[in-house]
């Protein structure tokens, strides 16, 4: 089995590295970072941390190097999907892509490149220390399942759950794979525009009352949104944003969009609240409080011009 | 009504403004938070460049109120957050003078009521400066100062502060009843202020632009209709339409700083306590909903506490 990751960043890593650990997979990885490529074709893509493995793969920037492929496996920033499928859809004419990616609304991006999709979420993290060498922070499951407007076959999605869970990420193939994605997403935006805009940690946010109670509403509404579609959440947001707040879990924990504002890089908030505001819109759903951080955020990026 | 002398209280930007324009025409004693600041003004007086021209004035300063002759008009000038501390200042003092609060939000006259029997002019005021240093401001934004009466004051004495400030140099309109004119600045200082600490954003053009779902224009339109329901309930007929100040605003070509943005630049405290703060207040007492106002004023709070 040929399996492509696309966008060998920090999580992208993460699969290229422990799929790489299997005999009947051949993996390889495609990034536009020519030092990260390099370093993995010459020394093997190194995870330290949470474990220690080294993944021997083919890497390249080059997108017509890539042989056909069984499965790809979109890795990028929500904001590079449309290029980075773009330029590599002719290694899966005859494969499924699967995305592990934030948010909402990639599925529909691959599906206008590829014949078949699988929706993901995932939920390990790491970080790229240097190039070839990425430190995993936290280990974690993944959710796969058919996209259902243009679905891959389940034989497929079961097929790539089970290389990626002997690989040691445990993934699980379900028929409907909304309800963890959707959970994610709400958790997302409900917490990281906020804490973008506050500067807070997820701790502090979650400790201010008034804070707090804007936290619930962006959830609520996203828990609308998802009901509209008949989606069940797998867990419910609001535990998880309180399990989270604690000091021993990641009360001290910047979200990446805080991260990306005090980098002044471009953050993942369309595909998180401007998600849930057009997939509210699409079902006829309001989502006042949603559309408010998403301008908040978008107008804190303008402001960086 | 005599107006000889004006007693202006705090020399920020605002104060600044009408201490400079006034001692044009008559006696100005500034009463100035910093001891420095005071002899500072005592020292070089106050100049005044932008819009005017280039001038220069003598004005009295001091930092005690009790060093201050009995003026024919008090100005309190202060922040919103710094009346409390210059009205309790004033306690005891200038018996039967007007006293005029110029502040952001709501409840500046109820705060200085609170602390002596003066006859009390409101005002809000739509022109903005820079103060380049103690001694030293620059009038940016010409836009009017509006006064009405509160306690124990004739339209005409009101009408005789307004034509003191227009011989000034300065604009001013007089109006019967401040309300629709307060209500109509409260709501677009709460959305125009808040928007742009958060975002970081001058008042610029991105306030009106609509188009697009994530355009913040579609916000800052949310937020205007949200405390117009707000005037409504508490039954007030705005005096301006906040949407068509804000587009107007964001037209004139060089984009505004507003003073939230400025503070939370800075690190201090901001105003949306006594902004955003009293336009939810309001609403809680009249029963209608401000989700909106509410989570600016709940982002803004926790802005504040990140500096620390």
């Amino acid at each position: 089995m040929r399996i492509c990751i696309v966008g060998c960043g920090a999580v992208g890593s993460l699969f290229a590295a422990n799929l790489a650990q299997l005999d009947d997979v051949e993996v390889w990885a495609y990034d536009l970072s020519q030092p990260h490529v390099d370093a993995i074709n010459r020394d093997g893509l190194r995870l330290s941390g949470a474990g220690e493995v080294v993944g021997r793969l083919r890497a390249t920037s080059d997108a017509a190097e890539l042989p056909a492929c069984d499965f790809g496996i979109v890795a990028t920033k929500a904001m590079h999907t449309e290029p980075a499928i773009s330029a590599t859809a002719h290694a899966f004419a005859d494969g499924a892509v699967a995305t592990v990616q934030n948010g909402i609304g990639n599925e529909e991006t691959l599906a206008r490149h590829v014949q078949r999709v699988v929706r993901g979420t995932t939920f390990p993290a790491g970080r790229i220390v240097e190039p070839g060498h990425v430190q995993w922070d936290v280990k974690g499951d993944t959710t796969i399942g058919p996209f259902e407007p243009q679905p891959a076959r389940m034989d497929e999605v079961e097929r790539l759950a089970d290389a990626c869970t002997r690989a040691g990420m445990p993934t699980q193939a379900l028929a409907d794979a909304r309800g963890a994605q959707w959970r994610k997403v709400i958790f997302n935006a409900a917490t990281n525009p906020v804490g973008a805009l506050t500067r807070l940690t997820h701790g502090r946010v979650c400790e201010r009352e008034p804070l707090r109670r804007l936290v619930t509403g962006l959830v609520d509404e996203g828990k609308a949104v998802a009901g509209a579609q008949a989606i069940e959440l797998d867990a419910d947001p609001e535990e998880l944003i309180d399990h989270a707040a604690k000091p021993e879990v990641a009360y001290d924990h910047k979200s990446s969009m805080l991260q990306d504002v005090e980098a002044g890089r471009p953050t993942e908030v369309d595909w998180l609240n401007g998600g849930i505001v057009r997939f509210g819109a699409e079902h006829g759903v309001p989502t006042p409080l949603n559309a408010a951080v998403w301008a908040l955020v978008k107008g804190l990026e303008a402001s960086w011009a | 009504m005599k107006l000889d002398s004006v007693c202006i209280v705090g020399a920020g930007a605002i104060g600044s403004l009408y201490a400079g324009h006034l001692a044009r025409v008559c006696d100005v004693s500034v009463l100035a938070r910093r001891p420095e600041h005071a002899w500072a003004l005592e020292q070089d007086g106050l100049r005044v460049t932008g819009r005017n021209g280039d001038f220069k004035q003598r004005v009295r300063a001091t930092h005690a109120v009790r060093e201050i002759g009995q003026p024919d008009l008090v100005i309190v000038a202060t922040k919103a957050t710094g009346v409390e501390t210059a009205a309790s200042a004033l306690a005891g003092c200038f018996e039967g003078v007007p006293v005029m609060t110029v502040q952001n939000g709501l409840g500046a006259e109820e705060i200085v009521a609170a602390h002596g029997d003066w006859p009390l002019v409101s005002a809000v005021t739509f022109m903005s400066g820079t103060r380049h240093s103690d001694t030293h401001v620059e009038y940016i934004l010409d836009t009017p100062t509006w006064l009405g009466p509160y306690r124990g004051m004739s339209d005409e004495d009101v009408q005789s502060i307004a034509d003191l400030l227009v011989a000034a140099g300065l604009k001013a309109e007089a109006l019967p009843d401040l309300r629709p004119a307060q209500w109509s600045k409260l709501i677009f200082n709460a959305t125009v202020n808040a928007v742009a600490a958060l975002t970081g954003l001058s008042h610029d053009p991105h306030f009106a632009a609509e188009d697009r779902p994530d355009d913040l224009g579609r916000l800052v339109h949310g937020l205007v209709d949200e405390g117009k329901r707000v005037a409504a309930a508490a039954g007030v007929e705005l005096h301006d339409d906040p949407w068509e100040m804000n587009v107007l605003a964001t037209q004139r070509g060089s984009a505004h700083y507003p003073s939230m943005l400025e503070d939370v630049d800075a690190r201090r405290p901001t105003e949306v306590d006594l902004i955003t703060g009293a336009l939810v207040r309001e609403a809680e007492r009249h029963g209608v909903e401000a989700p909106l106002h509410r989570a600016m004023w709940a982002l803004v709070q926790g802005r504040e506490a990140s500096y620390a």
